[in-house]
């Protein structure tokens, strides 16, 4: 029998592995991707109280669905802006992004 | 560490997909290739659109499929192609950053597991039968979507046009 923690628990690993890449990685495409997995990691959280939860209902499911939306724009909008850093400033390094850096 | 477990197909099933997601996560942050990093992403994509499954969100598992592991992971490939990737990661010099880093995020997830297992929370009981048996599970979330959540729904795609809108302005190269 599935239960509420083993979810849980992946998702918590999951997240805890996009943070990390998120913080680390030079990449920037990477640190995108390292958040999408962070995303995906709260999408099952989402879903699992939807099945699992006191007062079980689809309505998790319909937030996921918002929040997948709202992903799938923020990743847009990210390639296009690193698609302008790298076309001004020709790296694709996040150390060299730093024009706003205190 | 987990009472009253019992071997069943899809406890089975549930181990093999978080051992294959968290695989795929692993080797996303050790490769040193950026595409094969682009490949691992879509592994943890569909393996996570396989757990939707198993939380009986079959509509989201095939919208994690299309979505996820179909556009944005080509997407990603195609911003990697079009931008300059050193093949190897360059390790220029040895910074105290990602240890810092790692100590923070196992603190985290330290955190968070402590809350999810030994903080004496009851979870809901698990063992209830699935609330959605029998039903249509794309009928209930069209159903949903189209008289609870009309107003969101409308508010999303003005989100979308936005994003393309922005994105495609921020992209487009300004020749004066």
């Amino acid at each position: 029998m599935l239960s509420v923690e083993q979810f849980l628990t992946l998702a918590a690993i999951l997240f805890c592995i996009g943070l990390y890449g998120a913080l680390t990685k030079r990449n920037i495409i990477i640190v995108l991707v390292s958040i999408e997995l962070m995303l995906n990691a709260v999408n099952i959280n989402l879903l699992t109280f939807a099945r699992f939860g006191l007062m079980p209902s689809i309505d998790g499911q319909i937030f996921t669905l918002f929040a997948m939306t709202v992903a799938a724009a923020e990743v847009a909008v990210g390639l296009a802006i690193l698609i302008a850093l790298y076309r001004n400033r020709n790296t694709s390094d996040v150390r060299d992004q730093d024009l706003m850096k205190w | 560490m987990f009472e009253g477990f019992e071997l069943t197909g899809a406890s089975i099933a549930f181990f093999l997909i978080s051992l294959f997601v968290i695989a795929c996560g692993v080797l996303l942050l050790n490769l040193k290739n950026v595409v094969y990093m682009a490949l691992a992403i879509g592994g943890v994509f569909i393996g996570v659109a396989a757990v939707y499954i198993l939380l009986e969100a079959e509509f989201l598992a095939f919208i994690q499929v299309l979505l996820y592991a179909g556009a944005i992971t080509i997407m990603l490939l195609f911003a990697i192609m079009l931008t300059r990737h050193d093949e190897i990661e360059s390790q220029t010099r040895i910074t105290a950053h990602p240890v810092w880093s790692a100590l923070g995020v196992i603190g985290l997830g330290g955190i968070i597991l402590y809350v999810i297992k030994f903080s004496g929370i009851r979870w809901p009981n698990s063992a209830q039968e699935s609330p959605f048996a029998g039903q249509d599970n794309v009928k209930m979330i069209g159903e949903q979507l189209f008289s609870q959540y009309v107003i969101p729904f409308e508010l999303v795609s003005v989100v979308l046009i936005v994003a393309v809108v922005g994105a495609i302005t921020l992209a487009n190269k300004e020749d004066n």
